[in-house]
């Protein structure tokens, strides 16, 4: 329970912290990005790691809260009601609860693959509405609002990405703590029974489809929390936001970080959000790296980072992690290789088929130049990767042993105490 | 009017043939594994712009035959080396990687060939008009398009019924371990079907890409009808396939046809009441409709059409 409570000192302490930390507007920009995603996250988890149920329409409650947040915005400051912008989350809330039990009713009937595919068709039938209700919508452009048009709060006008910066903090902090205090209710565990093995939940006295709606319609709240802030940031809104792509997206971050553990969205969100801004600038083939990024993540770590994380808890603990710090340096060079051959390899072959015709043939990946059209460059990079998958290959069964072994020494020294 | 019908008939019998060719294969692909393939349309795509490479160089012909063999390749590799891999995770893993494949498969295409749409087109060889009726050709391409169709249809229908293939297949979708027992080789059954259906979704790309717009955005496109397809039909059940695919494609190609909207049908008094939705046509829902048939099948009838398994 304390060290529960330090991690929340933590976080609160961290988000207040952050932008004396990191001052430029960027950083504050990607920040306020996070928090969003974070809350968007984990109320996916809520669904996929708690409840087993895999959606591919979250984006809906997230979007449609948002356009809700977006015109609530637009109507207070029209009218010159004094609800200020803090409260706007709100009204993401109310609006993500609404559809929740609306397409809750509809979707949560079944678990399995018949939710996953009733959760795709709404996503897709949302989609399609967004594109011919443009009143709402507002077709190709989004509506817009000002956020700093509406009733100061203590002053503040929200004007600034600071300020704005605060409110996103605030809930997301809430909405974190709220979210963790849930797994903790009987109604959370029921979810994870829900998950794990729904026959006997169904002995034990409960309706399975009834916790499954529940948890569905608590997830569309806290993704409505997560649209409205989303509204908040960009003060736009477009029906991009609530298609196949956002649920997509959502789904990408809380697998890679790790649907198995609570943090786990907290970091894929972090995760994704960075390297979502930061690589968009670096290279044009960003998305590429994303799929793949996803791919191996789901066919070597299934249990994401925080999964990994958790591997290394116990010898953490024991204090014989550096037991492993010999194979992981061993590990690193041919990763590297491995690594590094791929990207290059990535981007002189985008290079080459995107932008030789009007650029030539030289390019140049991580300040080497080199040229595409000569073969050099392509063998070294294919050298660089087979050798460094090799390498890796042979090294692999290595680190399993490693780490079973410093396992072993840590249980054996602690039956001889 | 009956100009529209009866056109409206015949393509909506081609798309739905079409669909067909690629919900049989994601269908028994779904029975065997219990996995839905997200790459499944992508296959597709491949096969489209596989068969536009191919035309470009040495013909339609050689495309028509040698492109459905490289993505049936293609899914053979991808089910030995990547799902048998991810199958020791379970269902959602294996869901979650098809998933992630077909995004970059859109990313290599999107890169290979570009954003936009490429100029596959009609092979001059078919490119006259079949029929004329009522003053409307129609051109023979879909002739041909719909031929290949039926002929795969009846295809696969032989085999899976009457060879001695088609009845280990159909053991193995059951019961795989007496299969096994009995010395065949399930794992590589599994990775055949699976690479036949890729070959099969390849086809239709090959013979959809002229007709179509082939381009990127093509596989995200039909996805998602698919599924439709498959779920609205019964999950595992090839019948159910089957009267879901012509279902959904003559009532795409109906919906597509009726220019009318809630204004027009009850006058636009009446209609002004339901605002900006009284003025959208049916065509406008068009494609709204394959989804709200899905939902609704699932509400009253959540085994799909024809099928007994409910995930």
């Amino acid at each position: 329970m304390l060290r529960i409570a330090a991690a929340f000192a933590a976080l609160a302490l961290g988000l207040m912290l952050a932008p004396l930390v990191f001052t430029s507007g960027s950083a504050l920009t990607t920040m306020s990005v996070m928090g969003v995603m974070i809350v968007f996250a984990l109320s996916y988890n809520m669904l996929l790691g708690q409840t087993g149920l895999l959606s591919f329409g979250h984006a809906v409650y997230y979007g449609l809260a948002g356009f809700f947040a977006v015109h609530a915005m637009k109507f207070l400051a029209l009218n010159k009601i004094g609800v200020s912008l803090p409260f706007i989350p709100l009204v993401g809330a109310a609006a993500g609860l609404f559809f929740g039990v609306l397409f809750g009713a509809v979707s949560t009937r079944r678990a399995g693959t018949v939710f996953s595919m009733i959760s795709l068709g709404l996503g897709e039938l949302v989609a399609a509405f967004a594109n011919v209700l443009r009143t709402f919508f507002g077709g190709e452009d989004g509506i817009a609002a000002n956020r700093a048009k509406l009733a100061p709060f203590l002053g503040y006008k929200f004007g600034p990405q600071i300020q704005v910066y605060y409110v996103i903090a605030f809930w997301c902090f809430v909405c974190v703590a709220l979210m963790y205090a849930l797994t903790r209710t009987p109604f959370g565990r029921m979810c994870n029974a829900v998950r794990d093995n729904p026959e006997r939940v169904e002995f034990v006295g409960y309706s399975t489809q009834r916790l499954r709606f529940t948890a569905f319609t608590l997830s569309a709240l806290f993704a409505g929390v997560a649209g409205a802030l989303a509204a908040i940031n960009f003060e736009l809104m477009n029906s991009q936001a609530a298609g196949a792509g956002m649920s997509g997206q959502v789904l990408l971050m809380t697998f890679v970080g790790g649907a198995g553990h609570f943090a786990g969205p907290i970091i894929g969100a972090a995760l994704i959000t960075l390297l979502q801004i930061s690589l968009s600038d670096v290279t044009k083939a960003w998305m590429l790296y994303f799929g793949l990024l996803f791919i191996l993540v789901v066919m070597f770590s299934p249990g994401g980072v925080a999964g990994v994380l958790a591997l290394h808890r116990p010898l953490l603990r024991g204090g014989r992690i550096f037991r492993l710090a010999p194979v992981y340096a061993a590990t690193a060079l041919p990763l590297a290789a491995l690594v590094t051959g791929g990207i290059v390899l990535i981007e002189l072959a985008h290079h080459m088929l995107v932008e030789a015709q009007s650029d030539g043939a030289s390019t140049s990946v991580f300040h080497v130049p080199m040229d595409g059209a000569s073969p050099l460059p392509w063998i070294c990079t294919l050298a660089l990767f087979f050798g460094g998958a090799l390498g890796l290959r042979a090294i692999w069964p290595k680190i399993g042993d490693a780490w079973a072994s410093a396992m072993m020494t840590q249980t054996a020294g602690k039956n001889t105490k | 009017m009956l100009e529209i019908i009866t056109f409206s008939t015949l393509n909506g019998v081609l798309y739905g043939m079409l669909l067909f060719m690629m919900a049989s294969g994601l269908t028994l692909i779904f029975s065997m594994m219990g996995v839905l393939n997200f790459a499944h349309a992508s296959f597709y795509m491949v096969g489209a712009y596989f068969g536009f490479e191919i035309s470009r160089r040495v013909g339609f012909w050689p495309g028509f035959v040698v492109a459905p063999l490289l993505v049936g390749a293609l899914g053979a590799l991808v089910e030995r080396y990547g799902l048998r891999r991810v199958h020791r995770f379970g269902h959602v893993a294996e869901l979650l990687f098809t998933f992630g494949l077909a995004f970059v498969i859109e990313e290599l295409v999107n890169m290979i060939w570009g954003k936009l749409p490429v100029d596959y087109r009609v092979p001059p060889s078919l490119d006259f008009v079949a029929f004329r009726l009522f003053d409307t050709t129609y051109p023979a391409y879909r002739m041909f398009m719909l031929a290949t169709a039926v002929a795969i249809f009846a295809f696969l229908l032989i085999v899976l019924k009457r060879t001695r293939v088609g009845l280990i297949i159909q053991a193995a979708l059951t019961h795989p371990n007496m299969v096994a027992m009995l010395g065949h080789d399930v794992p590589t059954v599994f990775m055949m079907v699976f690479g036949v259906g890729a070959a099969l979704a390849g086809l239709a790309g090959v013979i959809a890409g002229p007709a179509l717009v082939t381009q990127p955005a093509m596989a995200g496109l039909l996805g998602p009808i698919l599924f439709v397809v498959i779920v609205v039909g019964g999950l595992g059940s090839l019948a159910g396939a089957f009267v879901a695919s012509l279902l959904i494609g003559l009532i795409q190609t109906f919906a597509v046809a009726i220019n009318v909207s809630l204004a027009d049908m009850v006058g636009g008094d009446a209609a002004s009441r339901f605002g900006e939705l009284g003025h959208v046509t049916v065509a406008q829902i068009a494609p709204v409709l394959p989804y709200l048939l899905l939902v609704l099948v699932l509400i009253l009838r959540p085994t799909g059409l024809f099928g007994n398994r409910e995930t």
